[in-house]
């Protein structure tokens, strides 16, 4: 079959120019990395949407309804005669829409950074990294064994621990690759178990067997599962709840976000295509794709809610504070992750109540598009201002047409205003949630608002608002104007993009049953949200349209608030406390302590004895014939009396 | 006339073996390290002779092991003598501690 064949491209390329760039780049070819990663790049984007066209329109539909095809299956590890790992390519409508998600945005990227990274002299590794990331990216999104998809969700952590810390000389850069990686391991440990706990029980690691198994309430797994509980809660739920752990670490959900608005120390592409559009909806990848066993057990879907509601809502008022622009994005992301989530946990398998799930990947898609371009937009900026502080810009909107456009066009989406397509996706989100769970409605509601006004307070910052500074004016590097047509291009791609995505007819394409799923757009359901962000996008205009001193005075009137959003609500402290003060000196010093004095002491004690006694006793192995002959006669007198004293001693 | 008794000239080889002993053990100087070697060998010598004498008076095969190691300790001389010989040739010097090639 052709198809599949353009299969195993998809992410065959990725790996083989990064094993080029990786190996032959930096000496070799570290002008041409950029072309040959783009290259390589638009062949897979071309594959997917290839791929995409076939999928959709002619083989992945059976009697109407969208089924997952495995396209290929290679037995990898056998350990039982039931449970084995395979390497598989798994076809469904999420995968593939992944799938376009992932190579599209990486091209922009690629294409982007030719400009952004000209500079660099280490061209070659960071193309060889972004060709790695993206390969393990297409990896996950189309494994068909949730093993598979843990080794490639390892591998996507590793790429993006590289790219965080490109800059390796900057301190703050390695810490924060040093964080991003930590904390997802440690949420990959609850992934790695709740695996465990899930295979155990539905013994096979195969997603589309371990779904079939765990949703189908009748059968003996299901059954297993379900009864054995661990203090209280369904063993079903565990390994669900620890599932959706492993995903919220990726995703950046609360409690497990610190990492991110940190791993804004990588370049800014960078942040682009892995924070921003599609590492980090991996963990949102993760409950769509297990969603069918996520929708049998009510828990651990509310479980999914609450944290994505939170994290919306928490994000969004962090947010709000930042003055750091790429960390006012990460924070935006993070909270529009949560509206993912939450989509999802409202959401129920088939039919109408459906609508959450769909509304979650639509959302996922939108977001690709309007995040990628917003972080390019902040690229773009960057590297005219060549600061990423709010404080150091304004006015730019002269400078910079084509990105202040875009950016616009970027920022009404994710307000939601229509007819951007973060408008559509949001209004799906926000009616599944009125339907299903009105506390979750209003948090959404309030995000909503609070995302328009704070991505204006970012525009107007960057835009508008010219503030002079001590030098007089913003100091705008020229020379290099808005930046080459490799920057502008991606740009202008994306906002096209971002204007028209809304317009999909999705809800045919994506739904958890397959069936497709009659949306209506209810024009007095979209007035209030509609409404708040205007009023988000008014409040922020009048703040920070033109240079004033009301910011100030209301983060003064709301100083504990304020300040306690500005501080990130101290949650990096709270886990610098735990891990400093409790971990290190509760358990990590006496453990030290024990390896150091025991373990290590032991063996230092016994080398230390054998080297003093070899000390002592290599003087007897002078090399001198006459000392042995000494020692020699000295053991035949020894010999001669005792055998004379005893000798004596039998005799008498 | 009386006779020495045979623990008296016992005492002399001991004593002449055990100056031996001394010799082999503290000299350096290789020439008399063999010397010390020589005075091994005739304590050795006088103990056959003297045992012959006083317990076995009618036979000689005593003495004939005497005969015996007398040759012999002359070819070994000479051997040694030869390797002195050569070690000088070789160091300038007969003194055993210089002798170190082979060692470690």
């Amino acid at each position: 079959m052709g198809q599949s064949f353009y299969l195993f491209l998809i992410p065959l390329l990725p790996l083989a120019s990064f094993l080029l760039l990786g190996l032959f780049g930096r000496r070799y070819m570290n002008n041409a990395a950029g072309i040959i990663g783009t290259i390589s790049l638009l062949t897979v984007t071309i594959l997917s949407l290839m791929v995409a066209r076939d999928y959709f329109f002619h083989s992945g539909k059976v009697n109407g309804i969208y089924q997952p095809l495995t396209a290929f299956k290679y037995t990898w590890l056998q350990f039982s005669p039931h449970i084995s790992i395979d390497m598989g390519l798994l076809l469904d409508p999420i995968s593939v829409m992944m799938l376009v998600i992932v190579s599209f945005i990486s091209l922009m990227v690629h294409i982007f950074s030719m400009g952004y990274m000209k500079a660099e002299e280490r061209l070659g590794t960071y193309y060889a990294f972004l060709s790695l990331f993206t390969f393990s990216m297409l990896g996950l999104v189309l494994s068909s064994n949730i093993f598979q998809l843990y080794i490639f969700w390892e591998l996507v952590g590793v790429s993006s621990y590289l790219l965080i810390g490109f800059y390796f000389d900057k301190p703050s850069a390695v810490a924060a690759s040093k964080k991003a990686f930590i904390v997802t391991r440690f949420a990959d440990l609850g992934f790695l178990i709740g695996i465990l706990i899930l295979a155990f029980n539905a013994e096979t690691l195969d997603f589309g067997l371990l779904i079939q198994r765990l949703t189908n309430t009748q059968s003996s797994w299901s059954i297993a599962i379900g009864s054995a509980s661990f203090m209280g809660i369904s063993a079903l739920t565990w390994g669900l709840v620890l599932v959706f752990a492993g995903g919220a670490g990726k995703s950046a959900m609360f409690p497990l976000h610190i990492w991110l608005p940190d791993a804004m120390e990588g370049p800014t592409p960078v942040s682009a295509l892995i924070h921003a559009a599609t590492m980090v909806v991996a963990g949102v990848y993760l409950v769509a794709r297990l969603f069918p066993v996520f929708s049998v057990d009510g828990m651990s879907l509310d479980i999914v809610a609450y944290v994505g509601a939170f994290s919306a809502l928490i994000a969004a008022l962090i947010a709000c504070t930042q003055t750091d622009i790429k960390r006012v994005l990460a924070y935006s992301t993070m909270s529009q992750i949560g509206y993912m989530m939450f989509a999802l946990g409202v959401s129920k398998y088939s039919g109408e109540e459906g609508l959450g799930y769909m509304a979650s990947m639509f959302h996922l898609f939108t977001h690709a598009f309007f995040k990628s371009l917003l972080f390019l937009g902040a690229g773009a900026v960057i590297h005219m201002v060549h600061s990423n502080d709010m404080k150091d810009m304004g006015g730019l909107r002269r400078f910079m047409p084509v990105t202040h456009g875009c950016f616009l066009i970027a920022c009404l989406a994710i307000a939601g205003i229509p007819p951007f397509s973060g408008f559509f996706s949001k209004e799906e989100i926000l009616t599944a949630a009125f339907h299903q769970n009105k506390l979750v409605y209003g948090v959404g509601l309030l995000v909503a608002g609070l995302t328009a006004f704070y991505m204006f307070r970012l525009y107007f910052s960057i835009f508008w608002n010219k503030q002079n500074t001590a030098s007089g004016g913003i100091e705008v590097h020229q020379p290099h104007g808005e930046g080459s047509m490799t920057m502008k291009l991606p740009l202008v791609i994306l906002a096209v993009i971002t204007v028209f995505a809304g317009l999909v007819p999705f809800s045919t394409y994506i739904t958890a049953d397959g069936l497709p799923l009659e949306t209506h757009t209810d024009i007095g359901f979209s007035i209030v949200p509609v409404l708040l962000g205007i009023a988000g996008i008014a409040i922020a205009a009048l703040l920070y349209g033109s240079k004033n001193d009301r910011p100030e005075k209301i983060a003064a009137s709301l100083s504990g608030l304020y300040r306690a959003a500005y501080r990130k609500f101290y949650i990096d402290e709270i886990y610098l406390f735990f891990t400093k003060k409790i971990l290190f000196n509760g358990i990590g010093r006496p453990a030290a302590w024990i390896d150091k004095n025991i373990v290590d002491g032991l063996m230092n004690e016994i080398a230390g004895v054998t080297a003093k006694t070899a000390r002592v006793i290599k003087g007897i192995q002078s090399g001198k014939v006459q000392n042995y002959a000494l020692y020699f006669f000295a053991g035949i007198a020894g010999l001669t009396i005792m055998v004379i004293y005893f000798l004596g001693k039998g005799l008498s | 006339m009386n006779q020495i008794p045979l623990t008296q000239i016992l005492f002399v080889s001991t004593a002449l073996f055990f100056i031996g002993i001394y010799g082999l053990f503290t000299r350096r100087n290789l020439i008399t390290v063999l010397m010390a070697v020589e005075l091994m060998l005739n304590s050795v010598n006088i103990n056959f002779v003297a045992f012959n004498k006083y317990l076995f008076p009618g036979k000689l095969d005593g003495i004939f092991f005497t005969i015996f190691i007398i040759t012999i300790a002359a070819a070994e001389a000479a051997v040694a003598i030869a390797i002195i010989i050569n070690l000088y040739r070789n160091h300038d010097s007969i003194d055993a501690e210089d002798a170190t090639e082979m060692k470690f």
